[in-house]
């Protein structure tokens, strides 16, 4: 486990050592439905936290508030130190926060390279009037080319550098996502769903490119419903349960955590008949 | 039936000043669905604002043609940014439907009689070309190759509005092979990925739309002067079905789309006009099937005809990508 992490209480909001991301009060409801309400979540810095919970449980909405891709109807949240409370999702990305979505979106017929290189920031040749003279911008295209490369690299995806992005297979979109959130240099990621969709072997090498990620000093922040790949690689785990954050803590303890399990099974699940008593 | 007739008509008509004016036009709506992939139906209003800019400054106020030039440009910048504030921020359905209302409001309010001291109504405008033929280098003849001929006017326009294709070609060429066309193209793919990843989408499409609007409005102008006139009547939304037809025929996101398009649009049509003609002069098809005052309509139908064909067997247009156009389906 994260160093930091240890000897933390566990229970819902408790306050990091160095936090990141710091929710305060975001509620989020679609017509009467509350689909988020977090009293407080604070996100270490540096390390690897799971959000989990069932189906409906709020955790892609919640995702989705603090990058900047839906609103919340009320609270607040910082990141860095700088309030970023319904700053839009460009300035999030620009700042260092950066997600990428439980279905892939790869830009089809954009080649694998150009999806890369679109990613980088602050391009000169990405201004109209600067685009019409290459001169400006094409030294610091070949800078970003050259980092892409290394980026294709790393996540095997060199061989279909030329390609286009819509012939990659599923895992492969997987990858390209991840390896262009990079190009940005977030210092956070957010992950939506990483593993969805990925046969078992890519599994492995997406979990080792998320590990390292956070060896590289990211903060990595992922939804997941695979248990056992929320056990084995993250530092913290957080449990969102219709809408609420219901249990935090070091991925055994939350494991154990009758909160977790209430939310998973259902209240009651051990008392059975109860909900029909009043009848 | 004379084929040289025909031919000759097909090949002046696909290289003459209308297929430039709409090679124009259709740059400027490739790079808005092509490579932006906003839906802009109402591209004529852009061609209407530019056309009376020039007409209404030079004939209504007295003013030279350059002032004219520039109020049409500024015109159609300002056209963008009213249709693009209100929807671009929304789904791409909203731009649609906005243009292609603001299209029609415009040319009614071009020709209402409430407008006529300025746009002269229904009657349109006239006398405002003087100045563009008065610089012309050419000495009055007619000119040409074959049973291919120009006056010195048309050859003037003609040669004009080729320039001005050129020019916007290149510009486009430039700007989509850059750093700027990789954002647009990637918007046309998918906004929130772009989003995503620190750029501005909304700042891009604005920018991608005025571009394209402002092409658009020069085709106006060179329309308007390759006539002598304007009429509000002649901007109607069917130019804007053209322009479609123009870029899918050439093949969307494609920078020599739209001029091979308009090429081969007007030559077709052409074609097809002459071809009719003939046929009914010289007895081939008999006048109770199709008498000449339906020709007009019946070679759309055979325009028509062409692009179910096309879109059956080279639905990517003539200089697209099969490769590319499969991905789209996934």
């Amino acid at each position: 486990m994260h160093a930091d992490l240890a000897g933390l209480t566990a229970d819902p909001g408790v306050p990091k050592p160095d936090p990141l991301l710091v929710v305060d009060g975001v509620t989020r409801a679609f017509g009467g439905l509350v689909a988020v309400h977090v009293e407080h979540l604070e996100i270490q810095r540096g390390a690897i936290t799971a959000l989990i919970g069932p189906n409906g449980a709020g955790k892609s909405t919640l995702f989705n508030v603090l990058s900047g891709f839906d609103r919340a109807d009320a609270g607040r949240w910082t990141f860095d130190g700088a309030p970023v409370t319904g700053r839009s999702a460009h300035r999030l990305a620009r700042r260092g926060l950066v997600r990428t979505f439980q279905l892939t979106k790869t830009l089809g017929r954009l080649s694998v390279l150009e999806n890369m290189k679109l990613a980088a920031t602050g391009q000169r040749g990405e201004r109209l009037v600067a685009g019409l003279l290459p001169p400006l911008w094409l030294g610091q295209e070949r800078a970003i080319e050259q980092r892409a490369d290394e980026l294709l690299e790393r996540f095997r995806l060199a061989h279909m550098r030329d390609e286009y992005a819509g012939t990659l297979s599923g895992g492969q979109r997987k990858l390209l996502e991840m390896a262009r959130a990079l190009m940005v240099r977030p210092t956070m990621v957010l992950l939506d769903e990483p593993m969805a969709g990925v046969n078992p072997a890519l599994t492995q090498s997406l979990l080792s490119h998320i590990t390292d990620l956070r060896d590289e000093g990211m903060t990595v922040c992922f939804v997941e419903h695979d248990m056992d790949v929320v056990m084995g690689i993250s530092d913290w785990v957080v449990c969102m349960a219709e809408g609420e954050v219901v249990a935090e803590g070091p991925p055994r303890a939350v494991a154990q955590n009758p909160a977790v399990i209430d939310a998973y099974l259902g209240r009651h699940h051990d008392e059975p008949g109860t909900e029909y008593d009043d009848g | 039936m004379d084929w040289a007739v025909i031919v000759s008509d097909a090949i002046r008509s696909g290289i003459g000043p209308v297929a430039a004016v709409y090679a124009l036009a259709a740059i400027g709506l490739n790079l808005h669905f092509g490579y932006t992939g906003l839906l802009n139906f109402g591209q004529v209003a852009f061609m209407l604002v530019g056309a009376y800019g020039v007409a209404a400054s030079v004939s209504t106020y007295d003013l030279p043609l350059w002032v004219g030039v520039l109020i049409g440009l500024g015109s159609s910048v300002v056209l963008a940014l009213l249709l693009g504030l209100p929807t671009l921020r929304l789904r791409a359905e909203y731009l649609a439907i906005a243009t292609i209302a603001a299209g029609e409001i415009l040319r009614l309010f071009y020709r209402s009689s409430w407008a006529e001291p300025v746009t002269g109504g229904v009657f349109g405008l006239q006398r405002f070309a003087v100045e563009f033929y008065d610089v012309s280098p050419i000495p009055r003849d007619t000119y040409g190759f074959w049973l291919v001929r120009y006056t010195s006017l048309d050859l003037w326009a003609l040669a004009v509005a080729w320039a001005m294709v050129l020019l916007a070609a290149v510009v486009i060429a430039l700007l989509v092979h850059s750093p700027w066309g990789r954002v647009i193209r990637a918007i046309r793919e998918d906004e929130d990925a772009v989003r995503s990843l620190g750029k501005s989408v909304y700042a891009y499409k604005m920018q991608s739309l005025v571009l394209g609007g402002v092409i658009g409005s020069m085709a106006g102008m060179m329309l308007a002067i390759q006539n002598q006139s304007v009429n509000p009547d002649s901007y109607d939304p069917v130019v804007t079905f053209f322009l479609y037809t123009i870029v899918v025929l050439g093949g969307a996101g494609r920078v020599l789309g739209p001029i091979v398009g308009s090429i081969l649009f007007w030559a077709i049509l052409t074609f097809f006009d002459s071809a009719l003609r003939e046929a009914i002069g010289a007895g081939y098809v008999s006048p109770s099937v199709i008498s000449a005052p339906e020709v007009g309509a019946v070679r759309f139908a055979l325009v028509g005809l062409g692009l179910v064909l096309l879109m059956i067997f080279r639905p990517q247009g003539l200089l697209g990508s099969r490769k590319e156009m499969l991905l789209d389906a996934r």
